[in-house]
């Protein structure tokens, strides 16, 4: 039951439907459901949200230590590196997205440069 | 039925002036650094081996990019269906939490249930976050009009910006591949951060980035579970007890 598994052009699309657009869906129609129901800050909601941060962050940090495609190729220590420079950027200059990502790119291509 | 002077319905032109105003809205800032992590996901999707269809398919009825990363992640590693759908309910789970605090937001006096069931599809961090940053500033009853036309827009032009980079992907020297795959990471690192209700969950996103990587390495398979449970439970706790020791 692997992506590959069934040789036929609609498998993959189920694949993605049931893998991925059910397991996200589900989620924002349970939201909407419980919208009027829950008070925003209710402890219970705290909660959900901190192992939902906690979740992607992971996500996160694998994407920089166990990196796919093209970033494979470039040293641990400068995608830590350009990662953690862009979000000092980003903690010190005003909190703003566009300067964390310029900033951690700037590193990484500097780096890959200078090798 | 007569129509009611004091709360009649908003007339269709009203409602497409609104929805436009949305569209507008999706080429903001937020908007551009979106695509510019797309840019990077479509890297991914062809790096793993998956059609230009496939590829625009997945992000059209996914939508939220942690959650076609980690189905990605899971295509990868060769999982089954039912672990692969676990991994990315387990993604996802925020979703729930952000739809709860949108929709008191999103609902007008008479907007019907499938409305906000159907509009739920668009929620992901940058609509999200864009949303809750200018629905109050909009007419109740045309909110959701304007959340259509903003949503819709990020889904449609997200698709295309997909397929145009899936299409030119093997063109680009490394550098710049390496470039575009570090975007995903880094739009995710900042507006996660940013978008943190509370200190829980600046905690549970330091935990999760520490605890992430770690767990890959001890229990691979476990981690993004493990790491959700562990930093999020830890998160949770602190927040408990800061709150006790605070004066009521």
């Amino acid at each position: 039951m692997t992506f590959d598994a069934i040789d036929a052009w609609w498998w993959p699309f189920l694949f993605i439907l049931v893998g991925g657009w059910l397991a996200t869906d589900a989620w924002r129609f349970l939201g909407v459901y419980l919208g009027d129901r829950l008070s925003e800050d209710s402890d219970l909601l705290v909660l959900v949200r901190a192992l939902a941060t906690a979740l992607v962050a992971a996500v996160i940090g694998n994407l920089i230590v166990f990196p796919s495609g093209a970033l494979v190729d470039t040293a641990l220590a400068l995608r830590i590196g350009a990662a953690g420079g862009g979000f000092a950027a980003y903690l010190l200059l005003g909190r703003k997205i566009l300067v964390g990502i310029v900033a951690a790119e700037f590193i990484l291509l500097v780096g890959l440069w200078i090798k | 039925m007569p129509a009611d002077p004091v709360s009649s319905l908003p007339s269709l032109s009203t409602r497409r002036l609104w929805y436009l105003r949305g569209v507008r809205a999706a080429f903001s800032i937020p908007g551009l650094i979106l695509a510019s992590a797309f840019i990077g996901f479509a890297g991914l999707a062809k790096e793993a081996g998956l059609t230009l269809a496939q590829t625009v398919f997945m992000v059209g009825m996914v939508w939220a990019l942690p959650a076609k990363v980690v189905l990605i992640g899971a295509i990868l590693s060769g999982a089954s269906l039912p672990a692969a759908a676990f991994a990315v309910a387990l993604s996802s789970i925020r979703l729930t939490p952000m739809v709860v605090a949108l929709v008191p937001e999103l609902r007008g006096p008479k907007t019907p249930r499938w409305v906000l069931y159907f509009l739920s599809h668009f929620v992901a961090v940058t609509s999200w976050v864009l949303a809750m940053e200018r629905l109050r500033g909009i007419p109740r009853e045309l909110r959701t009009s304007y959340y259509a036309g903003l949503g819709s827009t990020l889904v449609l032009f997200n698709m295309l910006v997909t397929a145009v980079v899936y299409l030119v992907a093997d063109s680009l020297p490394p550098a710049v591949s390496a470039a575009l795959f570090l975007l995903t990471p880094m739009y995710f690192l900042t507006s996660l951060w940013g978008s943190a209700r509370e200190r829980a969950g600046h905690v549970a996103m330091v935990l999760g980035l520490i605890l992430g990587p770690l767990l890959h390495l001890v229990v691979p398979g476990f981690d993004l579970l493990g790491a959700g449970l562990i930093g999020g439970g830890a998160a949770f706790a602190c927040h408990r007890l800061s709150r006790r020791k605070a004066p009521a």
